[in-house]
């Protein structure tokens, strides 16, 4: 498949004028401040201070490829997005595209509130890039979509906020790109139409091959939509590959220093919601960073909606390329006697955990005591990293720490022969403390 | 994967510009945004499009009444009222599109931030509206001619050069001033003031021959000049002469502006969404 978006050291510094209280600078600043300085000769006060809302930031899309973008507020998620919808220029680095770039920043950009439904969905669509011929062929459609027969020839200003936004989506979601850059635009309207949205947005990109980049802080619509996610930090891509590991990096809290992680509710039908999750150490300490062959100990607290018996469950850890290994009540046979109604903990060791240097997630679920339903989804609920340098655990290779945990993680003991050399033997025992 | 597969190559050092493609791809844009503002303009108002008749129409009469009644000022034996409309049509489209190109880009502020289109779009747009409304001005024109049984001659089918003279002044200075209006909100003051204060140093209410010797060259400096002198020699025959060193300095001043205002505009448009 052939790349369709690639980005190149991309960076975005705003400066920042600590004196200005204002958002526009007035002309009598200017003009007052070079006079100033001319007559005094001082160096002007005004501090200046550089923001990189993106800083560095590469990676490319295939063509069909749907990627989610996820990151804290300020993390560089919407400067991304308006530097690849050319809406702001980046300050150094490259955006390569092809095809027709569409972008949904924003419902009902353009829309006049004195002009009617129908007036609008043309003014709108060819806003965002549509050729009248074209509004004019999915116009049904569009009105369709965006339930609003009766209302068309009423100004939008009479609309409910409801209205409003159904229509305006429904016009962007008509639209034809290559490229589709969608800001968090479902956050408004209700849940049966945030699905109906979702819906169209995967069908769009599903059936029609378009590639589509999506901002959300909704994980649900994230993982349901997108086939890998992007994670941004301080302008900087914190992580990037597949959904469900990325998107549980964001769930579990990211980036704190203690191994505490608040997982919540994931969805309404859920009947056991993951509180609560906590890494420790083989001394009792909460910490998401381990070294080589350190016990992991997850504790997870639970919140029993009802009373389950004999549930089964299961604890996994992945890395970027997938399940690494798992404790799984399914395989092994321990099962809890009872949920009681309430809180419930729960506690599993990963013995002298033999991962190599890199990032981590713990992910699980739980079953009914038929082994069959669902009580919770399989999910993300904290990242741990092991930060061991590889020499000193006698690995050697060149590239050890850039390829180790992608390849070899985990580790079991194992010996090298070859006639004429000395025996390679690698023991975990040898390096654990 | 050679770059030149690629369609769109975002890169603030080596500027690609789309900028001619672009303009075609979004045409449609020019006349959506036009659209709505002519739409919108006369929204529950009672007198709707009769407020672009009036509007210049009163201006005529007043200046008539100063500049021919009470200043007694020569007018060739034209109909005074002749002289000053054909002076004020021009005039009422230069401070209409002059004036709302300026704000064009600031009262668009959300698309300039939330959607990519060729950012010049919108001042030109503008123009556009004003320049719908110079058509319906014609009709007082039309009224007038008959009023007074006036019949234009051949001079007649040169107008339309003087009325792109006119757009390409309104566009250059609507562009720059829309421009500088993104940083500068200081320009929402000095838009109204320079359209104000040129009503009377543009030749609207008199005879640009009233201004005489070396004087009238530097007075030639204003484009308006050129391009009121241009509308009276067409619209009213033979009775007008055009004084062709004047007029050329006032075309070359057009022109001028109109390239120094494009070539702003796109400097800083990439800034818009920054700034805005």
């Amino acid at each position: 498949m052939s790349v369709v978006i690639r980005v190149e050291n991309l960076t975005k510094k705003y400066i920042l004028r600590h004196e200005a209280g204002h958002s526009y600078v007035a002309l009598r600043d200017v003009i007052s401040g070079s006079v100033k300085r001319a007559i005094k000769k001082e160096k002007t006060r005004v501090t200046k201070e550089e923001f990189y809302a993106l800083n560095d930031v590469s990676f490319e899309l295939k063509k069909g490829e749907r990627v989610g973008v996820i990151g804290r507020n300020g993390a560089g998620k919407s400067t991304l997005l308006k530097v690849l919808s050319r809406i702001t220029e980046p300050t150094t680095g490259r955006v390569s595209l092809k095809g027709r770039v569409a972008s949904l920043l924003e419902v009902g950009t353009g829309f006049h509130p004195e002009l009617t439904g129908r007036e609008n969905i043309f003014l709108n669509g060819s806003i965002l890039g549509m050729r009248k011929q074209e509004i004019r062929r999915k116009f049904d459609e569009i009105v369709d979509f965006a339930e609003v027969e009766k209302f068309l020839d009423t100004p939008v200003k009479r609309y409910s906020s409801g209205m409003y936004v159904r229509l305006a989506f429904a016009v962007a979601a008509h639209l034809e790109p290559e490229i589709l850059i969608v800001d968090e635009v479902l956050a408004v309207g209700d849940a049966e139409f945030q699905k109906k949205c979702l819906g169209k947005m995967n069908d769009v990109s599903k059936s029609d091959g378009r590639t589509v980049i999506f901002v959300s802080h909704n994980m649900g619509a994230i993982n349901a939509l997108c086939s890998s996610a992007i994670l941004l930090d301080k302008g900087r891509i914190k992580a990037n590959g597949n959904t469900e590991m990325i998107t549980g990096m964001y769930f579990g809290g990211g980036f704190a220093e203690e191994g505490e992680f608040i997982v919540g509710k994931a969805g309404n039908h859920e009947k056991v919601i993951i509180e609560k999750a906590i890494l420790r150490n083989d001394k009792g300490t909460a910490l998401n960073n381990f070294q080589f062959g350190e016990s992991i100990s997850v504790e997870v607290e639970l919140n029993s909606l009802e009373e389950f018996e004999k549930p089964y469950l299961w604890l996994g850890i992945k890395n970027g390329r997938g399940p690494v290994t798992a404790a799984t009540a399914m395989v092994d046979g321990f099962r809890p006697d009872k949920f009681v109604k309430g809180k419930n903990i729960v506690k599993c060791t990963f013995l002298n955990a033999p991962l190599m240097p890199g990032q981590y997630s713990i992910n699980m679920g739980i079953r009914a005591s038929d082994g069959l339903t669902l009580i919770t989804e399989s999910k993300d609920v904290a990242i741990f990293s092991i930060s061991t340098v590889l020499s000193e655990v006698g690995l050697n290779g060149g590239l050890a720490d850039t390829l180790a945990s992608d390849t070899v993680s985990p580790v079991i003991p194992y010996e090298w022969e070859f006639e004429g050399n000395k025996k390679y033997k690698f023991d975990i025992k040898n390096y654990v403390k | 994967m050679s770059e030149d597969e690629f369609d769109i190559i975002i890169d603030p050092n080596r500027r690609r510009s789309n900028f001619r493609k672009d303009l075609w791809n979004y045409r449609g844009l020019f006349y959506f945004l036009s659209w709505r503002d002519i739409l919108v303009r006369y929204k529950q108002t009672v007198l709707g499009v009769l407020w672009s008749i009036i509007r210049p129409l009163m201006t005529i009469f007043v200046f008539t009444i100063i500049f021919g009644r009470l200043a007694k000022l020569p007018s060739d034996g034209v109909p005074y009222l002749l002289l000053v409309s054909a002076g004020m049509i021009p005039w009422q489209f230069f401070a209409n599109s002059f004036t709302e190109a300026s704000n064009s880009l600031i009262a668009n502020a959300t698309m300039l931030s939330k959607v990519y289109f060729p950012r010049i779009i919108i001042p030109v747009s503008s123009v556009v509206v004003s320049f719908i409304d110079l058509l319906i001005s014609f009709a007082i024109m039309i009224g007038i001619y008959i009023w007074y049984q006036f019949v234009p001659d051949w001079h007649l089918i040169f107008l339309p050069l003087f009325i792109l003279q006119a757009i390409f002044v309104s566009m250059g200075l609507g562009f720059l001033v829309s421009a500088l209006n993104v940083r500068y909100r200081d320009f929402r003051y000095i838009v109204p003031f320079i359209v104000q204060f040129g009503l009377y140093i543009s030749p609207v209410g008199f005879k640009t021959s009233v201004v005489t010797g070396d004087l009238k060259y530097l007075y030639a400096l204003n484009p308006m000049v050129g391009v009121i002198d241009g509308f009276r020699w067409s619209l009213l025959g033979g009775n007008f002469s055009l004084d062709k060193s004047t007029f050329a300095i006032s075309l070359i001043m057009s022109v001028i502006i109109f390239i120094i205002g494009f070539n702003y505009f796109r400097k800083v448009e990439r800034n818009f969404a920054d700034i805005i």
